[in-house]
């Protein structure tokens, strides 16, 4: 026996096998929707693959004395959008961190006043000295970046990830 | 008794309780795809190829599924 043609089964002209192309159909749809989904993961994966083979350069990112006691200095680093905050805590110590809050990306700043890192968007609060969770919703500390004093230059060296903890 | 013999009442019902077990299986998945991002976004890259994995599973469970509502359709009422 010859079997129906595709157009026969889409646009069935019997009730009862309408019922079944209507959840043919519908379980197509959520078939393809799982594969969506899937395709997010994917993505997901192959960015967190690609940055993480991003090699650390030495670059040049302030010279002691451009910026106050207190005073803050934003620059990109290890890649052109990779965000970071140099804040110059007392006459000879810097530091500097990566500004992506470690809840949800936003961009922390200095907060002078109460010597500490703020992120605006769900009150995350860290600390200038290490980076380490003070309050709210992050549960990692921000990314550091290690920094070197080249004669008059502070020369960025590496990103110092940490695992969770605060 | 093959499956050309179930009657049709029988296979709607299985056609619904496989559709029913897809939307478990993307609920499951909306679910991971949120937090894997979320971790992600956190800077936590180690959770990417654990969400991957378990997505591709789940995938694979729903097309599994939409093959046996084909095949069971195809079987004739």
């Amino acid at each position: 026996m010859k079997p129906n043609p595709l157009w026969r089964e889409e646009f069935s002209v019997f009730e009862a096998d309408e019922r079944y192309v209507n959840r043919r159909q519908l379980t197509k749809f959520l078939t393809l929707t799982s594969l969506a989904m899937f395709a997010g993961n994917i993505w997901i994966l192959l960015k967190a693959w690609l940055r993480a083979g991003i090699p650390y350069p030495m670059r040049a990112v302030a010279r002691a004395g451009e910026i106050a006691v207190g005073g803050v200095k934003l620059f990109e680093y290890p890649g052109p959008e990779e965000q970071c905050i140099l804040v110059r805590t007392s006459e000879e110590s810097y530091v500097a961190y990566s500004q992506k809050c470690t809840h949800l990306s936003c961009a922390v700043y200095y907060s002078a006043l109460d010597r500490r890192l703020e992120c605006p968007c769900h009150r995350g609060y860290f600390s200038i000295e290490d980076g380490s969770v003070l309050q709210g919703p992050p549960s990692r500390p921000l990314a550091r970046v290690v920094l070197e004093r080249r004669g008059p230059e502070l020369v960025a060296i590496r990103m110092e990830e940490r695992p969770e903890g605060r | 008794m093959n499956q050309r013999d179930i009657p049709r009442n029988r296979k709607l019902t299985a056609i619904d309780g496989a559709m029913s077990l897809i939307v478990l299986l993307l609920i499951i998945q909306m679910w991971l795809l949120s937090a894997t991002l979320d971790s992600f976004l956190a800077g936590d890259r180690d959770s990417a190829l654990a969400g991957a994995l378990i997505s591709g599973v789940l995938f694979l469970s729903c097309g599994c599924l939409y093959l046996f509502v084909v095949r069971l359709e195809r079987t004739g009422a």
